[in-house]
């Protein structure tokens, strides 16, 4: 009876924890030369995460990272019962640029999670991993890093997307921006978890050099991404 | 039920009914002249205002301090006023001191250098909800510069201070080219009203390239090069 009661109390409090929420998202592209690929939002609980820093990538967050595809990831927070937003800019985001969405979270999902990949890179993403939804009707405002997920080597060369493979997957949006020829600005990737990004290097050799991106536009500092929640 | 929702109407009749005739008695009964009002002490809010250069090689522009009640220095993602592009290009801060909006205004003196700090005060009669605005250009760059935008003071009570460290912004108004023709540090031409940056906003300055890393036309070196934050900036209300 005794651990009944116990039971019942702690249930109680969770209950009161977990609520179901209304929640307004905003989130803008702060850099001043790269783009976000298309975001995933995500409420879940607190057994589901979408990356933890010092921990490798799972195949779903490489596919994110070094290709832009966010379908791995969709596909295992719907199986964790989790709600979610994906791509809500129905495009690239570029430097500058919000997007708003909204997003309803049915009960016990009560933690957030955001990735995006950052192109050009090699495997860089935008990310937010796990931020505890308030109870608390308001506005809450926050900036985001831009991580590596140590899956890749950062060759900065003209490549493919696909998991595993290197170099950087090159869309026509963006095409002209991105050198040739490039040698590759190393072979490694000795960091295989996931970490903070240490930025790109570029060069100002659109025809060669060591990395086809440019030293003057796809470098940045973080953070790289402004988040306001709402809690309606 | 009836009854309990009339007696409020009932009341409120009457007391309209009595303030009408007590107005009327004063208007026919010109022997009652309203005492005059002492005048209210003026309030004086004061804040010190102390702004640390956190970065090895980037001196600051005399640092701009407004107090205001509504609007913002910048936005990111939208392009910058010319007031600002004018901090953010060549560090003159004239008309960024002179705008509208501002309610109070402050400047430091001088540049601001590398490891140094300044202390400014601002002063404003009666508002304890301001908002404090401050913006300072990174001297040895193309536009970058630093700053808090709209800051908001009303939670801060006499004796109390805050520590805020700050980014670097890029203006979005000219181009990282880092070269000397466009550096006003450097000898070449500051402000500039040419927007020939690839996009015309604010956003996150992407950082110095310079001459060691690289780029052979910059006139930076290894030393202008920063990362986040660049400033710490600590407000003190002291009255």
């Amino acid at each position: 009876m005794k651990y009944t009661l116990v039971a019942l109390a702690g249930m109680s409090v969770l209950a009161s924890t977990a609520q179901a929420a209304d929640l307004d998202i905003q989130i803008q592209n702060i850099s001043h030369g790269v783009y976000f690929a298309p975001l995933f939002i995500s409420a879940h609980n607190q057994d589901m995460y979408l990356f933890k820093l010092g921990e490798a990538a799972s195949p779903e967050l490489q596919a994110m990272a070094e290709g832009g595809n966010i379908a791995g990831l969709a596909e295992m927070a719907s199986a964790m019962g989790a709600d979610s937003v994906e791509n809500p800019a129905q495009g690239p985001m570029s430097p500058g640029m919000t997007v708003m969405t909204s997003l309803s979270t049915s009960e016990g999902n009560t933690w957030l999670s955001v990735t995006g990949m950052m192109v050009p890179t090699n495997d860089g993403f935008v990310g937010l991993n796990s931020w505890e939804i308030p109870t608390e009707a308001g506005s809450y405002e926050f900036y985001l890093q831009g991580y590596d997920a140590g899956t890749e080597a950062n060759d900065e060369i003209r490549g493919s997307g696909a998991p595993g493979v290197p170099g950087l997957p090159v869309l026509p949006f963006f095409d002209a921006e991105v050198g040739q020829n490039g040698t590759g600005v190393t072979t490694t990737e000795n960091n295989p978890v996931v970490h903070i990004h240490r930025g790109s290097i570029g060069d100002t050799d659109m025809q060669g050099g060591s990395s086809d991106l440019d030293s003057s536009r796809h470098r940045w500092l973080n953070p790289v991404a402004k988040v306001t929640v709402t809690v309606n | 039920m009836n009854v309990l929702n009339n007696k409020p109407m009932l009341c409120l009749w009457v007391c309209a009914a009595s303030l009408s005739g007590c107005f009327d008695g004063n208007d026919n009964n010109t022997a009652m002249t309203p005492m005059p009002q002492p005048e209210p002490e003026p309030l004086m809010v004061s804040y010190e205002v102390t702004v640390d250069n956190l970065t090895q090689g980037q001196p600051l522009s005399p640092i701009t301090l407004i107090l205001h009640s509504e609007g913002t220095l910048w936005e990111i993602g939208q392009p910058a006023s010319v007031a600002l592009e004018k901090v953010a290009e060549s560090g003159d801060n004239a008309d960024l001191l002179a705008l509208d909006m501002a309610m109070a205004s402050a400047s430091g003196e001088g540049l601001t250098m590398p490891g140094n700090a300044q202390t400014i005060t601002i002063n404003i009669e009666d508002v304890t909800n301001a908002y404090l605005s401050v913006a300072a250009m990174l001297g040895k760059s193309n536009d970058a510069f630093t700053g808090l935008n709209a800051q908001g003071l009303a939670g801060l009570m006499v004796g109390e201070s805050w520590t805020l460290f700050t980014n670097a912004y890029d203006a979005g108004t000219e181009a990282n080219t880092e070269n000397m023709a466009s550096i006003g540090a450097a000898g070449g031409e500051g402000f500039s009203e040419v927007r020939d940056d690839a996009r015309n906003m604010v956003t996150m300055h992407p950082g110095i390239v310079s001459m060691d890393d690289g780029l052979a036309t910059s006139a930076l070196t290894q030393e202008q090069r920063f990362d986040n934050p660049v400033a710490r900036i600590r407000i003190t209300r002291t009255q």
